[in-house]
């Protein structure tokens, strides 16, 4: 059984076909499930045929709606955009994170609070928010910030204090200050793992996105979702939801490039 | 006796007593007294558990003695800062940068702040550019000018460390502290970079010293052997922390030619320093240290040394 060794080299190829089956495995099953089940009720609505869900896919994306907008482009724009500034915020994470590695004093005032904090369920938070922040972007964006940021400061602080005390000593020795220390010798150095970081919580960013979107909204790839879920639209829904997949699979990917071609220096060592 | 202020390095009865982890107290250097001159090379061996990075620390400032006084330059150093250059055995590049930023680094620092470094990026492209070629005459006599676009990752550790020597160097501090810095190489690159030291220590005339467990090293890189060691009696009934044992002037000039290695002094010094210094069950009496470099002093208490007895 040579397929099960360790060292085993699949050809480009064949890891390319390996890479691809489980997708055309999905697909096909989905497609089998779809004909038995409109073989036996052709009206049925639970599990549409491939076709069905492409018209569904046309009529969002090219078709202009009762106000003359095209729904796909209009959700689209609206969740990117709070995705967009959700992230951003997080890079203060990242400065926190950094500051409580490296001093001290920041460490203690926020360890243990980050720590409380990031056990706080941010879906509980939800009702408190909107009370607060009302209903618009405010408070879905802040329920996306609650939820991850903690998570990105505490990721960061321990990456922070593991970077070898002797690279901190010898930028010291080199006449480096403090803030000289931080952010031009430990931030560089972990950044490309902070990035990792950030993209492996796109998952949480997209879950809270989609949790503030589903209670409020006017437009938004989850605001959709549950209203067309009233009309069981799942022609609508299904490729809703790999259109959000694919866009948060997307943005993972070109992080990754990202880190890939910008942190040569990271990823070879 | 000159003054203090004469001297590179300065430590006068210096203690260093650490808290043991069964809430009682353990005193890992007693008594240190330590001069050392500018543009001496001196190298300091001792057995593992000898506190030579305790002493290490103290001249960089990273720790504090628990009593005494530790000088560089005639001021106490309560911080590691730009007098202290440094070469560790780990971690001694900045794996982020390129060699060539490595160097650098420490030139960028005197010239820049943080803010205006980002402030006026494009305008200080010029004089970043000059630094960059100044960094690079300290690269390039190192022998790897051509290797300036390369990041750490990609050099051996024999290169590495040549470029660690040239970034400290390169920002010109008063004296050189070296934490076995070629603890990790192969033996041929580590007799290669013995004499890759000795050049840049002629060239520069820089005051060294070099931390190693390593006896062939110390006897073969030093003009002036130290020896810290926590073998040692006195007339106390017990003693604890480690004392200089001996400190001596390593025969047959300095820098030395390579077939010194070969001489009886060589193999004979190597031997008096493994037996008084280095061997548990051999425990030389303080009053019979070797303290014969010319700078060699110490100060010691009535109770260690009853000289009536």
């Amino acid at each position: 059984m040579r397929f099960f060794r360790i060292n085993a080299q699949p050809a480009r190829a064949t890891a390319l076909v390996l890479s691809v089956l489980p997708f055309a495995v999905a697909v096909l099953a989905y497609a089998a499930a779809a004909y038995v089940r409109h073989a036996e009720n052709p009206q049925d609505k639970m599990v549409p045929t491939l076709s069905q869900l492409a018209d569904g896919m046309r009529r969002a994306a090219f078709e202009q709606d009762r106000d003359g907008e095209y729904r796909l482009l209009v959700d689209t724009v609206a969740s990117t955009r709070r995705f967009l500034i959700g992230v951003a915020c997080l890079f203060v994470a990242v400065l926190v994170g950094l500051h409580m590695g490296l001093l001290p004093y920041a460490e203690h005032l926020f360890l243990r609070f980050m720590l409380f904090f990031d056990k706080v369920p941010a879906l509980a938070l939800l009702p408190i928010l909107f009370i607060a922040f009302g209903l618009d972007e405010t408070s879905k964006i802040a329920l996306i910030v609650i939820g991850v940021f903690p998570t990105i400061a505490l990721d960061t602080y321990l990456r922070a204090k593991a970077v070898p005390s002797e690279q901190i000593t010898k930028a010291l020795t080199l006449g480096a200050s403090d803030m000289e220390v931080a952010y031009r010798v430990v931030l560089p150095q972990i950044f490309p793992e902070v990035l990792d970081t950030i993209r492996l919580n796109f998952k949480a960013v997209v879950l809270f996105l989609i949790a503030g979107e589903s209670l409020a909204a006017t437009a938004g790839l989850g605001y959709r979702i549950f209203v067309v879920r009233r009309y069981l639209a799942m022609d609508i829904i299904i490729p809703y939801v790999i259109w959000l997949s694919l866009l948060a699979y997307a943005a993972d990917l070109s992080v990754r490039a990202w880190i890939r071609w910008r942190y040569r220096w990271n990823v070879a060592q | 006796m000159a003054d203090d202020d004469d001297y590179a390095i300065s430590l006068t009865d210096v203690y260093k007593v650490y808290p043991d982890g069964n809430g009682g107290l353990k005193t890992v250097l007693n008594d240190i007294d330590l001069r050392i001159r500018p543009h001496e090379l001196t190298t300091l061996v001792g057995p593992s558990g000898s506190g030579k990075s305790t002493l290490f620390r103290l001249i960089l400032g990273c720790e504090q003695p628990t009593r005494g006084e530790v000088l560089v330059g005639g001021l106490p150093m309560t911080a590691p800062n730009r007098d202290c250059g440094i070469v560790f055995q780990k971690y001694s590049l900045f794996p982020h940068l390129s060699v060539l930023d490595n160097v650098a680094f420490g030139l960028e620092l005197q010239e820049f702040t943080l803010w205006s470094r980002w402030l006026r990026y494009l305008a200080q492209r010029r004089r970043r550019g000059e630094l960059r070629e100044r960094a690079h005459t300290f690269l390039a006599r190192t022998g790897l000018g051509a290797e300036g676009e390369k990041y750490p990752y990609q050099l051996s550790g024999g290169m590495r460390q040549r470029v660690a020597i040239a970034q400290a160097l390169a920002a010109g501090p008063k004296i050189l502290l070296m934490d076995e810095p070629f603890g990790a190489l192969d033996a041929s690159t580590r007799q290669d970079m013995q004499l890759f030291l000795l050049e840049q220590w002629q060239a520069t005339r820089m005051t060294v010293l070099f931390v190693t467990h390593d006896l062939d090293e110390a006897v073969f890189l030093g003009s002036r052997v130290l020896v810290l060691s926590q073998y040692y009696s006195t007339d106390e009934p017990t003693c604890e922390g480690a004392k200089i044992v001996k400190d001596c002037t390593v025969p047959g000039g300095h820098p030395k030619p390579t077939n010194f290695r070969f001489t009886p002094e060589y193999a004979e010094l190597i031997a008096e320093i493994q037996r008084e210094g280095l061997k548990p069950e051999y425990r030389r009496h303080l009053r019979d240290f070797d303290l014969t470099h010319r700078d060699a002093f110490r100060t010691i208490s009535a109770t260690e040394w009853k000289q009536s007895s």
